[in-house]
């Protein structure tokens, strides 16, 4: 195994050991972090490998949230089948946006998700009959109970949600540590750094990007469908726009194109945040403050620092 | 009415577009806090309601051109007026306004007085006199901002700077000090749209974001950058919303306005007057 793989194992071990020392509290928090930084993991595949913002983010993520939520609630799927229904909504959705919006280039693909994603918020609360608005659903409890190898899986169980969750983000770090290793992750570093110059070495850089939006908006989706199943709520607030630009923070936060600066960034703003509220309820200014001072003082962030000055070799 | 008020805030968001060629996505709030300052103003002013009325007309477009200007300078300047840095920046800004509002102004929804009650009253029908103030002000102030860009020489040097920035400095503009006015001179047309609106609409800390969409409506038909495009758009779109609202709920047209724009930049990236970006 090269060093990569064995940090990023690491990680993950770390994580596990973690739920044996960390009181009720942090366990929670944890989980919570484990199951948002899946979803900056899937924005840090379009915004820092591929170099496309996106500003509607929110829209794969409440995709797969409401996929989950209401099959669960309405036809009685259970929490497998549920989240299977969220990837694969996901996944119809982002190839579908993806296949729009990749038309534009720069400033108006930012602005094209950005309007894909407002219609996609006011539409939950359009359909209020349904989504109940900002109010939200909470989910039944059995759907989040189901059987496997005999046993009775209940998803209100911190420790066993706890586990989901690291397995969910293990699964999503070995997915983006994958296809950064690949040749398809080096075109999209090309794709980034020259598109034009992609284009004449005989690289299709649509379908590439296309690509990029599927696999981005899918990751995404899949962590929409886990919020709403173990935390069994589902609402309008993760439609909104402050969702779509969390990951960005998160990914900035924590370096953008490196596996793990999601994650880090993730966990990193979640404690500021825990911080800030002891001070002052003014959570999301401590968002645009952080936001403002990253991109003026400290644009790669901490992985990327990391790696600029002392490991070259950090995926 | 509407489409007045919007061609107002629209042309600060294209002007901004158009010169600097960035995206301020923070402009909403530029919106917010004149109408929030309008209330300030007239709060604190003693007397008729016209005193504070007219203090927060000149009061409120300075405060908010004073933090635009802050702004420009200490974070879009040293970007480098960069695309993506900059919507990542006013992003920020669009978080750090609306919660100071929220600290300082608090959730409640708050009337300004308007300065006038009469009332126009035809033989067929009645019209607040106040209604037709806002749509001769926003008028008298977009011809002048129309003339300002057109025939002085100030107007001149923006449109150098716009058309080729660096051409332009070499001829000895200082671009740096355009960019910075322009940038300020955007947000005060936001702050003006607000305190004209203000009476009518009360002024909210979450009032940003639909004007926002709306501008970013506007500008996109219009023509990124264009601003003749953006004035025409803008009384199109503001006509066309109260129709639009006749036929469908107000949530549904703002979903079927915004993908609509979104399919309109996809098929023609420029905007239906403009041209492409370069």
């Amino acid at each position: 195994m090269s060093r990569a793989v064995l940090l990023h194992v690491g990680v993950i071990a770390l994580l596990f050991a973690l739920q044996f020392v960390l009181s009720d509290y942090h366990h929670l928090t944890l989980t919570r972090v484990m199951i948002l930084s899946v979803y900056a993991i899937g924005f840090n595949v379009l915004f820092g490998y591929t170099g496309l913002l996106s500003l509607g983010h929110a829209l794969f993520f409440a995709t797969g949230l409401y996929a989950a939520g209401l099959s669960a609630t309405y036809w009685g799927f259970t929490a497998p089948t549920a989240f299977a229904a969220g990837i694969a909504a996901g996944l119809a959705v982002s190839l579908l946006i993806g296949a729009v919006a990749l038309r534009t280039t720069g400033v108006a693909f930012m602005i094209v998700t950005l309007m894909f994603a407002q219609a996609g918020h006011l539409a939950t609360l359009y359909f209020g009959d349904i989504t109940r608005g900002d109010e939200g659903i909470v989910l039944p409890e059995a759907s989040r109970k189901f059987a496997m190898l005999g046993a009775t899986v209940d998803l209100a169980d911190a420790g066993l949600r706890f586990n989901l969750a690291l397995v969910l983000l293990a699964v999503t770090i070995g997915v983006s540590l994958l296809i950064v290793k690949r040749p398809i992750g080096r075109v999209l570093i090309a794709i980034r750094e020259n598109e034009p110059r992609t284009l004449m070495l005989g690289f299709d850089s649509f379908r590439t990007k296309l690509f990029a939006v599927v696999v981005s908006g899918t990751i995404s989706a899949a962590a929409g469908a886990a919020t709403a199943l173990a935390f069994g709520y589902v609402g309008s607030t993760f439609a909104s726009i402050q969702y779509s630009i969390y990951p960005l923070l998160w990914t900035l936060l924590g370096g953008a194109a490196t596996v793990l600066g999601p994650v880090l960034g993730t966990l990193v703003m979640f404690h500021l945040v825990d911080l800030a509220s002891g001070y002052t309820t003014a959570s999301l200014l401590v968002v645009g403050v952080v936001l403002v001072l990253l991109v003026l003082f400290f644009p790669k962030g901490i992985l990327g620092t990391v790696r600029a000055r002392w490991l070259p070799w950090l995926p | 009415m509407t489409a007045a008020v919007l061609a107002l805030m629209a042309l600060g968001l294209s002007l901004v577009f158009g010169v600097m060629r960035v995206v301020n996505v923070a402009h909403g709030e530029f919106f917010m806090l004149g109408a929030v300052t309008a209330w300030a103003i007239s709060h604190f002013v003693p007397g008729h309601p016209a005193v504070g009325f007219a203090a927060a007309f000149v009061g409120a477009p300075l405060v908010v051109g004073a933090v635009a200007l802050g702004a420009e300078r200490l974070v879009l300047r040293r970007l480098g007026h960069d695309p993506e840095a900059t919507i990542v920046a006013t992003i920020g800004l669009l978080f750090i306004l609306q919660q100071l509002a929220l600290t300082f102004f608090g959730p409640d929804a708050r009337p300004v007085q308007a300065p006038f009650t009469y009332r126009v009253v035809f033989p067929w029908f009645g019209y607040s006199g106040y209604k037709l103030f806002v749509v001769a002000a926003a008028v008298a102030l977009l011809v002048g901002a129309w003339f300002v860009l057109t025939r002085t020489k100030l107007g001149l040097v923006m449109r150098a700077t716009q058309f080729d920035r660096e051409t332009a400095q070499a001829f000895g503009i200082p671009v740096d000090t355009v960019y910075a006015a322009v940038f300020a001179v955007g947000a005060m047309l936001a702050a003006v749209a607000a305190v004209l609106i203000v009476p009518i609409q009360q002024a909210h800390y979450l009032m940003g974001l639909d004007p926002l969409l709306l501008s970013f409506i506007v500008v996109i038909i219009g023509g990124l950058g264009s601003l003749k495009g953006t004035m025409v758009a803008a009384v199109v779109i503001g006509l066309s919303d109260g129709v639009i609202s006749v036929f469908f709920t107000p949530t549904l047209a703002k979903i079927l306005g915004t993908l609509l724009v979104a399919l309109v930049l996809v098929v023609k990236p420029g905007g239906l007057y403009g041209t492409a970006p370069r």
